[in-house]
């Protein structure tokens, strides 16, 4: 138990395992626990903010969801509309074109009247005239009495 | 184990566990092994305890080449099982560093966990039972053999001086040596009284260097003694294997038993250590 060189000797060994520890132990187990410590908070921060992504994707399909829904509604409204608008222009066209068909033959009908009439007419002449002169039993000429014939004929 | 029954052996007994292996110069002029302590205190202050050297710088290369290894395969990556028992003793340390010392030095912390963990190995070979190894280097050769390098005033003085230097480095280059000087003669006691002040330097001056002083002294004794006493119960636990066997079995039990009760006192005198040298370094760092 003396003291003696040995504590010297200890002194180096001890600078020594330090120097060596300082060096080459340390840094690379606190480095590695360092990086370990940022990536699991990393990790943990990713975790978090996919979570957040996930809480908000969920409101923006709900959001989405909803605009769908209105939309659909909105197209159905837009149809029922469109319907009710066709059936009446149908119906507004079906009643244009029944009234110009009924003009059309209306017109048709008094043309033909007309046309009947003025043949009746002319005919009831002749007919007056071959009556008459038949009566008359003398030949009328026509020529001059052709004035007569026809006012007679007009008031016919 | 002891011999003989006699008093004479037992002290022999004794004698010859606490003895180191001493290398130095003979009274006559020639280099060797001493053999007896008269022997070794004659070689004076030029001789070296081979046995404390051989085992402390053993085991402080083991603690190198195991976090060594650890070092090489760190990464960020999940650990495996020492290197997570590795990581847990440098977290642990990093705490402790982080808890007491709050300046920026890169070489506290390593200097903390080689403390610890040296001395911690160290002392551990104080569980090994004591006449495992001296006996199997007699069979050798080697007449004497202490293993525990920690029951060496030397290895633990050592160690306190290589601290006690860092102190006196930090202090000067932290504070300039002005600073230091003044902190070593200007307090505890102040005056604003000129004639006062110069009064009380040489008397601040004394009191600063003995606790100056005191700090690596009592950091080596303390170590010393916790392990020297230690390693004296089990010599004397070891004395009862010689008388009987009742004596036998009630050494057998004993020696578990303070061998139990040692892993406290190996554990917690490798702590403070290493607290207490983190401790001091703090104070250099800092201006009071």
């Amino acid at each position: 138990m003396n003291i003696n060189a040995t504590l010297i000797g200890q002194t180096i060994a001890f600078a020594v395992f330090v120097w060596f520890c300082m060096k080459f132990i340390w840094p690379p187990i606190v480095g590695a626990l360092n990086e370990r410590k940022t990536q699991i908070a990393d990790g943990l921060a990713a975790a978090e903010e996919g979570r957040r992504d996930k809480a908000k994707a969920e409101g923006d399909v709900a959001e989405m969801l909803n605009e769908a829904k209105d939309q659909a509604q909105e197209i159905i409204r837009r149809a029922e509309r469109r319907e009710t608008e066709m059936v009446e222009e149908a119906k507004a066209n079906a009643r244009t074109e029944g009234e110009r068909i009924l003009l059309a033959a209306r017109g048709e009908i008094d043309k033909e009247m007309n046309l009947a009439r003025e043949e009746l007419r002319k005919d009831v002449a002749q007919l007056a005239v071959a009556g008459a002169s038949q009566i008359l039993s003398r030949e009328v000429d026509s020529s001059a009495h052709s004035r007569l014939l026809d006012e007679l004929a007009k008031e016919l | 184990m002891a011999s003989g029954e006699t008093l004479g052996s037992s002290t022999d007994y004794i004698k010859h566990h606490l003895q180191n292996l001493t290398f130095g110069q003979h009274s006559d002029g020639s280099w060797g092994f001493a053999h007896g302590a008269q022997e070794a205190k004659e070689m004076g202050f030029w001789a070296i305890h081979v046995d404390t050297m051989f085992w402390s710088v053993l085991l402080g290369v083991v603690f190198l080449c195991l976090f060594r290894r650890a070092a090489v395969r760190a990464s960020a990556g999940v650990p495996g099982g020492f290197l997570n028992f590795v990581e847990m003793i440098i977290e642990f340390i990093d705490n402790n560093v982080r808890s007491s010392f709050s300046h920026k030095n890169d070489m506290v912390a390593p200097l903390a966990l080689t403390l610890f963990v040296w001395i911690l190995l160290m002392n551990t070979m104080d569980l090994v039972p004591v006449d495992w190894i001296p006996m199997l280097a007699q069979l050798m050769g080697i007449e004497y053999m202490k293993v525990v390098p920690t029951t060496d005033p030397n290895a633990t003085t050592g160690m306190a001086l290589g601290v006690f230097g860092l102190t006196l480095f930090y202090s000067i280059k932290i504070k300039g040596p002005l600073g230091f000087a003044s902190e070593l003669t200007m307090q505890p006691f102040q005056a604003k009284n000129p004639a006062l002040k110069i009064l009380f330097i040489p008397m601040n001056f004394f009191l600063e260097v003995v606790s100056l002083i005191s700090k690596p002294i009592s950091l080596s004794l303390r170590l010393f003694g916790n392990l020297f006493a230690g390693e004296m119960i089990f010599i004397l636990i070891a004395l009862l294997f010689s008388g009987g066997l009742v004596f036998a079995v009630a050494g057998g039990v004993l020696q578990w038993a303070w061998a139990v009760f040692h892993i406290l006192i190996v554990l917690l005198q490798a702590f403070i250590f290493m607290t207490l040298t983190i401790v001091y370094l703090e104070m250099a760092h800092s201006d009071h």
